[in-house]
């Protein structure tokens, strides 16, 4: 077996997937704003609602990813992520008006209609892309010693990512595209990004899981 | 050569200050508010760096009086449905388009929308705004409100959009959408009035979607005012003549409040002069902001 850390391609898949990731979550975090202001407005209190629900979903991914991760982490399964996350975006760009109007009708309360309406429409998805962040943690560490490193490297890329994506959506996409173009863009390279991963898993190996415990035997 | 340069300027701003006394000073959730005194005009500013803008102004000596060309203008409104029962307006600012309408109409129903209530606050206290059995104000988004008065079936015979202060135009409330919610608010025969802008690249944006929702309508253009008015109606447009006619019922009236109004029709064209290839906004598509300042 190919040791993981002999070949460079391999972090540099999951460093780019983490790039990604945090790229798209601000992106449609962004697009966020977009969508719900025909309903709630665009207030200070729908962004304090798509911001909330955001850090909710994201830490809750944290959680589960890092459980996940437990479990023989291989690129098949975080290729997965990438790929059921964008299926999840499917119902906010295909059904968000028919949820809105659902909430709309229901909760008078702009404040709340749009804290519910954007868990609806944002909470799935974005917990999905939570739980890369520290499942690409456990693809990439290989010893205790490392892993702040590691780590640091990770949160570098995907906040960077992060940043970009808030800078080319609020800035430029917006003015170029519909919103629902950048999002069905946003899912294709989600998928894409999926099946590199999965194809990949064949060809680079992750770092052993047994090295720590046989380094330290 | 410096110095000097530093020490004009900190004269002019001295001179300045002294001339503009600022008499109410408040931050809100959306903006600064400033209310200001100068030459027995009170004014409401919307404070930025740049170049403040004066949102409505009132005349002391004669407080009646619509200061701005463009508050004259939306009463061309008036013109294409003279006898509006019940009124919405989108945007409070001092308030002298609903004060001028509810005296001029004591039976309207009168609705005001209006997102900031730091701005509701202000235009009773300076600017001898009040509300009335007739006259009520509401506090929330535009659009919010009109999709709920869409849900409760309520119609207006004359609508008014006046919630673009120039410096930064709430997107939601230039989009395709929006129009066809508002145009659905529209009793028949009834007028959609619109404060628009007529310079930078928006102003073709705008211009190819309310003509979509709306079909033909009058482009009202002044000159020496940033302005354009939009008025639109659910029937065929009057004629020059119908116009004509009714300005002049309308002329003593109006001069009341400085409205010259047997000069709009003139000025009410039904050309196309913008670019109809533009592409329209929509809820998908809206970067007004971002349009406007990129002419």
């Amino acid at each position: 077996m190919q040791s993981g850390r002999s070949n460079i391609l391999f972090p540099a898949l999951v460093f780019a997937m983490a790039f990604s990731s945090g790229f798209i979550i601000m992106s449609v975090e962004l697009l966020g704003g977009r969508i719900m202001a025909p309903y709630f407005g665009s207030s200070i209190y729908v962004w304090g609602s798509i911001i909330t629900v955001f850090m909710l979903s994201l830490s809750i991914g944290y959680l589960v990813g890092g459980r996940l991760s437990l479990h023989q982490p291989n690129l098949f399964k975080y290729g997965l992520f990438f790929i059921l996350a964008a299926f999840l975006l499917t119902p906010t760009i295909l059904l968000g008006d028919q949820m809105m109007d659902w909430v709309f009708v229901r909760y008078e309360d702009p404040r709340y209609g749009s804290l519910l309406a954007s868990a609806f429409l944002f909470f799935l998805p974005t917990a999905l892309l939570g739980m890369i962040a520290p499942y690409s943690v456990r693809l990439l560490v290989e010893s205790a010693q490392e892993s702040g490193r590691i780590a640091g490297g990770l949160y570098f890329f995907s906040t960077l990512g992060s940043a970009l994506g808030t800078l080319a959506t609020s800035f430029y996409l917006v003015l170029w595209f519909e919103v629902n173009e950048i999002l069905i863009t946003a899912s294709c390279i989600l998928i894409t990004l999926g099946i590199v991963a999965m194809f990949a898993n064949k060809h680079l190996a992750p770092s052993t899981p047994f090295l720590i415990g046989e380094a330290a035997s | 050569m410096k110095v000097r340069f530093i020490v004009l300027i900190a004269l002019c701003c001295g001179h300045l200050q002294a001339m503009a006394q600022d008499i109410h000073r408040e931050k809100s959730l959306y903006r600064n508010i400033v209310v200001k005194e100068q030459y027995n005009r009170r004014c409401l500013v919307f404070t930025v760096k740049r170049g403040d803008r004066n949102q409505t102004c009132m005349d002391l000596n004669d407080p009646k009086r619509l200061v701005f060309p463009y508050v004259r203008m939306t009463l061309g409104g008036l013109l294409v449905n003279p006898d509006p029962k019940r009124v919405l307006i989108i945007g409070l600012g001092g308030g002298s388009i609903p004060l001028t309408l509810a005296e001029m109409y004591p039976g309207a129903l009168i609705d005001v929308v209006e997102i900031d209530q730091a701005v509701v606050t202000v235009a009773k206290k300076f600017f001898n705004f009040a509300e009335t059995e007739n006259l009520k104000v509401h506090v929330a988004d535009a659009r919010v409100f009109t999709k709920r008065a869409g849900l409760k079936n309520k119609t207006y015979d004359l609508i008014i959009l006046d919630a673009f202060t120039g410096d930064y135009i709430p997107e939601h409330l230039m989009t395709q959408e929006y129009l066809e919610e508002t145009r659905a608010l529209l009793a028949k025969p009834g007028v959609l009035v619109a404060n628009t802008f007529s310079t930078s690249d928006l102003y073709h944006h705008e211009s190819v979607t309310y003509q979509k929702v709306m079909g033909p309508y009058f482009n009202f253009k002044r000159q020496n005012t940033g302005n354009r008015v939009i008025i639109a109606s659910t029937e065929p447009l009057p004629s020059d003549f119908v116009l004509r006619s009714r300005a002049k019922k309308f002329s003593a009236q109006l001069h009341n409040y400085g409205v010259d109004v047997e000069a709009f029709p003139r000025f009410m064209q039904r050309k196309i002069d913008w670019d109809a290839t533009k592409r329209s906004l929509t809820d998908q598509y809206s970067p007004a902001n971002l349009l406007k300042s990129d002419s």
